[in-house]
This record gives structure tokens, sequence and C-alpha cells, in this order.
């Protein structure tokens, strides 16, 4: 647990001194307060509980986005300037390494997604929704962000290049969008499982970004999250010590 | 004590390493010498728990490092070819951080930093940024990195790569020093680098080892003698002639002829069957003459070394 915290506290200075950590900030929070105004709010009438649904949709996007863009590099960018090295010849464990990485880029993408808060406030303040129904969602956004960063976090430790594992991750998180879609063109019983196992439509589109707080969705996000992440770390020792 | 017993390096199909077979002494200084290809940094690699060998057994003090890399990764430093740097973090920070890793508390840090910038001479540094440094410097904060948690072992991987003439004369000397607190292996295809800072040195070809020993060893191996040089103003009730005869009255010289003359004083060849150097000054000194340079020829390394590979490879081929 020692390493971890040691990790966690150097990838999470990382971000905060690195241009790349407020690019991604500020990118994110660009496109989510431009969809907000132009989508969300929109220009017809709309209940202030429909427009919270709404932010928290886009949000979601951007959210997804970001935890790609901050995750690919974690393990490749180690390989690609050689400072794997110095992790492989330490007496740190993989499960050390991908956990103390996986909380740092957690905790920065946290800091960005309630960076927005002010948005749903802005709902709060001229409609009526709830506190419960705002921090349901952002619970939800950091989940779905946490098994995003998990996916790619696997894909950077299987790719040498941020590209490479950015294209992977891509690729895996498409596939995991469409399965509540293509659930719906099967029978049963696949259709339910496919429809399940969505990233997105059944966990977070019908429960977390209106307001319901299900225990089930919650268990899905960290059921993914630990998954990818030990994808991650059997990959890292498969690479490691061969 | 580290000791490698049948070491294979697999990649697929293709032999990298071995099978290779040797000890190293602690405090001893080893240097891996060899063309690139050679198994040198695979070798490196497997000491510094980077690489699993394929099948033999590596002892670092008695710890198997293939059943328990951790224990042995406490006890190494490793330098590789890249020295493992964030460039975004401070050279003081980054030290720091790599005694984290090696499970150095805070305070054992606070006490041993003082000691590793005085050692890699980065003092004056120590708060900079590491991608503003100089190649020179970050090849020093890589070291620092190695030596931080004092390791019984420490590894380097050509460390003088890509370094100009002063910049490895400077890292000659911290590796010099370096010789005084741990069990050092340094791999260079640069044969003077070698000679000059290792204690024995271990010629790698084609994966294989193909000889050991000191550079006189390695010379009396391969052509039975040794060259040394030596630069003498005879005293001046003699000449070159009684000089010379002094020389061969040591034992072992075979041969003494005159190989010009430097700077008012007259260099004489000197060829032995073994090391002669001590035994020429006390001759010289006795005599009442001054000895103005005494070294060994430094084309002799290099023609031993080119003999070795070129004996490794012909067998290879015969294979």
């Amino acid at each position: 647990m020692r390493a971890t915290s040691i990790i966690y506290r150097k990838e999470l200075a990382s971000y905060l001194r690195s241009p790349v950590g407020y690019l991604i900030a500020a990118a994110m929070l660009l496109v989510c307060g431009l969809l907000f105004q132009s989508q969300a709010l929109g220009q017809e009438g709309k209940l202030s509980a429909e427009v919270l649904s709404e932010f928290f949709r886009y949000c979601s996007g951007c959210t997804i986005g970001a935890a790609i863009a901050l995750s690919v590099r974690l393990i490749a960018e180690e390989r690609q300037q050689h400072t794997i090295v110095l992790l492989n010849t330490s007496p740190v464990r993989d499960a050390e390494i991908v956990a103390g990485k996986f909380l740092a880029a957690l905790t920065f993408l946290a800091f960005i997604v309630l960076a927005s808060f002010y948005m749903p406030m802005l709902i709060k303040v001229n409609g009526k929704i709830t506190m419960s129904q705002v921090l349901v969602g952002y619970l939800g956004l950091i989940l779905l962000g946490g098994a995003v960063l998990s996916i790619g976090l696997f894909a950077s430790a299987l790719a040498k290049q941020h590209l490479v594992a950015a294209a992977v991750a891509l690729v895996l998180i498409v596939v995991l969008l469409q399965l509540y879609p293509l659930g719906l063109k099967l029978d049963e019983p696949l259709s339910g499982v496919l429809q399940d196992l969505d990233l997105w439509h059944k966990h977070f589109g019908l429960g977390f970004m209106k307001g319901i707080l299900n225990l089930r969705d919650v268990v899905y996000y960290v059921a993914v999250s630990y998954f990818f992440l030990l994808l991650a770390t059997k990959t890292l020792e498969a690479k490691r010590w061969r | 004590m580290i000791r490698a017993d049948n070491v294979c390096k697999y990649y697929g199909d293709k032999r990298a390493l071995g099978p290779v077979s040797f000890e190293i002494s602690d405090g001893e200084t080893v240097g891996f010498l060899g063309l690139n290809g050679a198994g040198k940094t695979t070798a490196l690699r497997i000491f510094a728990c980077d690489l699993r060998p394929s099948q033999g057994s590596v002892i670092v003090g008695d710890i198997d490092a293939v059943k328990n890399p951790h224990e042995v990764r406490k006890r190494i430093g490793y330098l590789p070819e890249h020295p493992p740097l964030y460039q975004d973090m401070e050279v003081e920070e980054y030290l720091a951080y790599a005694g984290k890793l090696r499970q150095m508390s805070k305070s054992q840090i606070a006490e041993r930093m003082p000691a590793v910038l005085e050692a890699t001479d980065l003092k004056d540094v120590r708060g900079e940024i590491i991608s503003t440094l100089s190649h020179g410097y970050r090849q020093r904060v890589g070291v620092g990195q190695a030596i931080i948690h004092e390791p019984m072992l420490l590894i380097l991987d050509e460390p003088t790569r890509g370094l100009d003439p002063v910049q490895i004369v400077e890292m000659r000397n911290m590796i010099q020093n370096l010789k005084d607190n741990h069990t050092v292996l340094v791999s260079s295809h640069i044969l003077t680098e070698i000679s000059e800072t290792c204690d024995r040195l271990l010629v790698l070809g084609n994966g294989e080892v193909l000889a050991s020993g000191s550079e006189a060893d390695l010379a009396n191996k391969m052509q039975g003698t040794s060259r040394t040089m030596v630069a003498v103003k005879p005293a001046s009730e003699s000449n070159n002639e009684e000089v010379a005869k002094a020389l061969r009255e040591i034992d072992s010289v075979t041969s003494v002829s005159i190989g010009g003359s430097e700077e008012g004083a007259t260099l004489f060849e000197v060829l032995s069957s073994g090391e002669v150097r001590a035994e020429v000054c006390r001759a010289m000194v006795g005599g009442g003459h001054a000895v103005l340079q005494l070294a060994r020829n430094h084309r002799e390394l290099e023609n031993i070394f080119l003999k070795l590979v070129k004996k490794g490879a012909t067998t290879d081929a015969s294979n």
C-alpha cells in the first residue's frame, strides 16, 4: 500500500504541473459548458429535471473523452520515456503501480468533473431540482469515469505508444457503448445480458442521469473498473518479468 | 557474492545470452566488454531483475533472483542505457521518489541525500527540472537514483554513452569513487574505460563469455606477453643502454627495445610474461633514473579484445 501511495502522489503532482492536465481539464469544461448552453438549456421551455438530465448526458460524454485522454498515457508514456525500468527494477508490485496510477487519474478526473458543478447549480437556482438528483448524477459521472479510466489504463498497459493505447481504448469503449442498442435487436436471454453489460445506456442513461440511484448500477461500474484494472495488472506482470 | 549459473536468455527461438556462468566477489568491479549485440545489456538486465532468465540461476547475496526478485531488487541499483528520468521532476524530488520506491523512509532519504548529491556532483542543480539539464548531468542523476538506497550491487549499462570527453572523465572518476562502497558491474564497448575502471573483465561475444580476468591475465592468455611503455630520463652518468640492461634484469621481462623519445626522455618498450610495472618503477628509481611515464600499452587491450572477439566469431562459425 505504501508504494501505491508514493505512485499516487507522484502521478497527481505530475498532472498538476503538466500543461497536458490543464489542457484536458480546459477542453472538457469548455465543451461541457458549450453543450450545456446550446443543447441542455436549448431554446424551447423544458422542465428543470429534463435540463439536468440533458446536462448529465453531455457531461458524461465529456467525462468519457477526458478519462480516455488521461488514462492512455499512464503506462505507455513510461515505456516511451524508458521510466518503466525504474518501476520494474524497484521492489514494487504491479498491482500497486496500477492502483497508484488509477487513483491519481480518478482524483484528477473528479476535480475536473466537479469543476462543472456551477452548471447544475444554475439550474437549481432557476428551477426545481433536488440536491440529491445533482449528487447522484455526479456520483454516476465519477463511477463512469473510473470505469473508462480502467479501460484506458488496460489499453495503456498493452501498448507502447499513446496513440495505439488511445485507439485500443476507443474501440473497447465504443463496443461497450453499443451493447445496449445491439441487445435491443436480439432475443432473450442474450438481449438482457448485452443490455446489462452496456457501459452507458442502462446504468447511466436510465439511472444516474435521471437522478436515480440503484445499487446495481454502482456495482456494475465498480465491477467493470475492477475487471479492467485486474487485466492491466496481469498485462504488466506478463510484460515485466519475462 | 554474485553468481550466475548456466544462465540463458532466449527471445523466441533466438538466443540472446548464454549459457554463461561466472562469479563476482563482494566489492569487485567487473566490466562487461563486448560488441553491440554481444549480450551485455541482456546479462545486466537479468542481474537487475528486469529480465527473467530462460534457464539457469542468478544468486545475489544469498538470494535467488529468479525465485525472489523483489528481495534482490531491494539490493541492486540499476542505471540502464537510457536513464529512467521523469523530465518534469526536479533533481532532488526525483532522487527522493526513487528512494521511496526502494522502501526508504523520509528520514533515511533526508540523511542519505547529501551524500548522493556529493557523490554525483549534483549539489548545484538539486532544484533544477531534469529536462533542463545537459546530457552529462542527466546521466549523473541516473547514477544518483541507482545509489540512493546504498545497494550492495550497482549495475551501470554503458554509463559514458553519449558523453563528451570531459564528461567521460568525470563519470569514470565517479565510478572509481563508487567502487569503495558497492560491487559494481559496468558494461561498455569503450575499451580504455573498462580497463581503467574495472578490476576484472568479462568479454562477451555471441551471448557467451569468451574470456574473463584482468587486463594482464587476458593479455597473457592471448599472447603470453604484456607490453609496458616507460619513459625514462637516465641518471646523469648513465646512458640508454644501461637503462635497458636494468630493465632486462627484471624477472619475466623477455625483451626491451627503444620506442623513441619524448620531452627529453627515452621511451622503452618492455615485453614481459606478466605484469611488471611495479618492478620497472623500482628498478628505475633504484638506479637513480627519472621515470616520467609508465603505462601499459594503450593499444594492448584493444588488440586482446579484437583477438577474443575474432576467436569467438570463428568458434561460433565452426560450430
